[in-house]
């Protein structure tokens, strides 16, 4: 049975093989010649070359292209339509009579972002990586299915932003199960993505549920490089499991975690479909984060005029960010790296 | 029997740590639970949910199982009417059918003898229900809207970006790990340097890039601007490095071409790291939104979580194609994960990427 089976395999592989290895030829028809006349040395470009035709096209040249846009004004997505230079988008951006009050500033939506977007990732990022170390360290135990309990922490993880939205979104529904269930135990109805003092809670708690299984497969990854032998030796030494754990795996597990931190932070600062599924920004301004002011300022038709220009700018602001993250990321797990060479 | 029992017994009670049983042992196993209501509770929810018809679904407290109240037709009566068990004032239980409630009292009638109806307080009635999986709810989207167009979008998206990604980055990556070569470390800190710019920084030109190109309100302009991928580059490069370079000596010792080596050696070596790539790459193109939201804004064209997305936003309260519609996006991947759990896993720890 077991052999049919495996022999049916080959056999669609196979199948499968055949339009690929005809491609293959054929490309190979255009590459032999190309061979001939450059030689082996420099075949290597010829191999880097569409991947970095694809670079340069979506990622380098829409770089520069995006101080370009920053730096003119105009409605029109041309080039040559557009005025040069104008420091006019930055000083939008930055007109406010006082940065800590987003109502006195020009771009009031651009500010009310920024103070969302440092609240959300605060808590999100915090709570997330509480709880990624504690589901890690429950899962790193000796418990039975862990397997199982792992897939049920990491699942959330692969659903789409669409998908985790709409579930969330109808499940904290005011005549939802959430509610329901809160009911059921004598509390009252609470309009969790309506009412704007509950609205940044709930798409927090969403955003931790979706992505908390990601960090806690690191975490995890991070506990089992951990070496036995110094368990072992604070076993023999009856040291009590609490004390094991803030003195040998915490310790241990810091230099993983700061990498973790940063990477959460890097993707919380960017945060965008699920809270535009979930809430659309909203109640009000109270969910709406950085992405979604230059989302909104560059692309969304309705309403305002749209601004690229704007949105340019906006995006140089946390482009800025984002690059002090990264850096910040490298030189952490660079730190870590040599660490774990001189143990 | 009993003893694969006391065996399980056992193992579920086996203690660790001196014999003993530790606060944590408990409270992980609690914790544990509860993960596994909240984490996969929501997902099983929506499933079940989502046979259920649209009165069941807006019904609140819920119901778990697609139970359904049972209706009847009434003589006299348009519409079908809904049954309860109603409580007479005697204490005995009698069906009655409801034809509108007014506050706190409800109009019924006697099925059997239509001709009169009496006033029953809602607190005395209780729902009658069968439980009926209503299949309806996966046909209708599928033959009324466009979902099933959105669904050949997604997965022609899908196939086509992995596909053109797993060439021209193993190309890439075969590049960079067997030759050596003049600009080679420039090179591989230029794609190093891509991978610090995610596409939220510079959304604005890549769109102005892609009208240029005319693929606005087209796949391709969905499926060409990802294709390049750092992580994927990465991946398979450092797996490529571990390959035996004797083999590419011995072939290219019996005249291969250079393609040749890459498509007839390296490739076919390096399929369990192309492997991870694919799935990863057939996720992000599955469940990617931010881009195909701005590229796309004509419903030909729709993936299927924009028109999800859209066909939410224009019907909020059909609720029942929405949840169906829902599982049915969230479908392929979740098979996909259930077959290939272990490379997504041991991908993403290797790798740290998603």
């Amino acid at each position: 049975m077991e052999n049919i089976r495996n022999q049916t395999k080959i056999f669609f592989l196979r199948i499968l093989n055949i339009p690929f290895a005809f491609l293959m030829h054929a490309i190979d028809l255009i590459m032999w010649p190309i061979q001939k006349i450059i030689g082996v040395r420099n075949m290597p470009y010829i191999f880097l070359l569409p991947n970095l035709i694809f670079f340069g096209l979506f990622v380098i040249i829409p770089l520069g292209a995006n101080f370009f846009f920053s730096l003119s004004s105009g409605d029109e997505l041309l080039f040559a339509e557009r005025e040069l230079p104008t420091t006019k988008q930055y000083n939008q951006l930055f007109d406010c009579e006082s940065y800590l009050n987003p109502n006195t500033c020009t771009e009031d939506f651009f500010w009310r972002g920024v103070y969302n977007t440092i609240f959300f990732v605060v808590f999100q990022v915090g709570l997330m990586i509480f709880f990624s170390v504690l589901t890690a360290v429950i899962l790193n135990k000796k418990i039975i299915g862990r397997g199982f309990f792992r897939s049920v922490f990491f699942f959330p993880v692969l659903l789409s932003p669409v998908v985790v939205g709409l579930i969330w979104q109808w499940i904290l529904l005011k005549n939802g199960a959430f509610n329901a269930i809160i009911e059921s135990y004598g509390g009252d109805k609470v309009s969790f993505l309506t009412d704007p003092s509950w609205a940044m809670a709930s798409v927090i708690f969403v955003s931790i549920w979706a992505h908390m299984g990601f960090y806690t497969l690191i975490v995890l990854a991070g506990l089992q490089a951990i070496p036995p032998n110094l368990y072992e030796a604070a076993e023999m030494d009856g040291t009590s499991r609490e004390r094991i754990f803030f003195r040998i795996t915490l310790p241990l597990l810091m230099p993983n975690l700061l990498v973790v931190f940063i990477l959460a932070s890097i993707k919380g600062v960017q945060t965008f479909d699920e809270i535009y599924v979930l809430t659309g920004g909203g109640p009000g301004t109270s969910t709406s984060l950085i992405v979604q002011y230059i989302f909104t300022t560059g692309f969304a038709s309705s309403g305002s005029v749209q601004n690229f220009g704007l949105a340019a700018a906006a995006s140089m602001v946390l482009g800025v960010v984002l690059l002090f993250l990264t850096l910040m990321q490298l030189y952490f797990s660079r730190n870590k790296e040599s660490k774990h060479q001189e143990i | 029997m009993s003893e694969t029992t006391s065996k399980i017994i056992k193992i579920a009670t086996k203690k660790r740590y001196k014999n003993k049983y530790h606060w944590t042992d408990y409270f992980s196993y609690f914790y544990l639970f509860l993960g596994v209501l909240l984490m996969f509770g929501p997902v099983v929810w929506l499933g079940l949910s989502s046979l259920k018809t649209l009165a069941g679904i807006q019904e609140y407290p819920p119901t778990i199982l697609p139970l359904s109240q049972i209706q009847v037709d009434v003589e006299g009566y348009d519409k079908p009417l809904p049954i309860f068990n109603v409580t007479q004032e005697d204490g005995s239980v009698k069906q009655l059918a409801q034809i509108k409630r007014i506050g706190i009292n409800a109009k019924m009638v006697d099925p059997l003898n239509p001709g009169e109806t009496v006033k029953v307080p809602i607190d005395k009635r209780e729902k009658i229900r069968e439980f009926k999986i209503q299949w309806q709810n996966y046909v209708d989207p599928l033959r009324k809207y466009d979902f099933l167009l959105y669904f050949k979008n997604s997965t022609f998206i899908t196939v086509v970006a992995t596909i053109i990604t797993l060439i021209i980055n193993s190309m890439a990556a075969y590049a960079l790990s067997i030759y050596e070569f003049r600009g080679k470390n420039f090179a591989l800190v230029f794609v190093i340097g891509t991978l610090l710019i995610p596409l939220t920084i510079i959304l604005v030109p890549v769109f102005y890039v892609v009208a240029n190109f005319g693929m606005i309100n087209s796949l391709w302009g969905v499926i060409l601007p990802g294709a390049a991928t750092p992580t994927g580059v990465f991946l398979l490069r450092q797996y490529m490095l571990t390959l035996p370079r004797e083999l590419i000596e011995a072939a290219r010792m019996d005249h291969a071409s250079e393609w040749a080596i890459y498509w007839r050696v390296v490739l076919p070596l390096s399929i369990p790291a192309i492997a991870v790539l694919a799935i990863f790459s057939i996720m992000w193109r599955w469940n990617d939104f931010l881009w195909p939201l701005i590229v796309l804004s004509k419903s030909e064209v729709y993936t299927l979580q924009i028109g999800l997305n859209a066909f939410h936003g224009e019907l909020t309260s059909q609720w029942n194609y929405v949840l169906s519609m829902t599982m049915v996006t969230l479908l392929p991947i979740a098979i996909i994960f259930a077959y290939l759990q272990k490379f997504i896993t041991t991908g993403i720890a290797s790798t740290g990427m998603k």
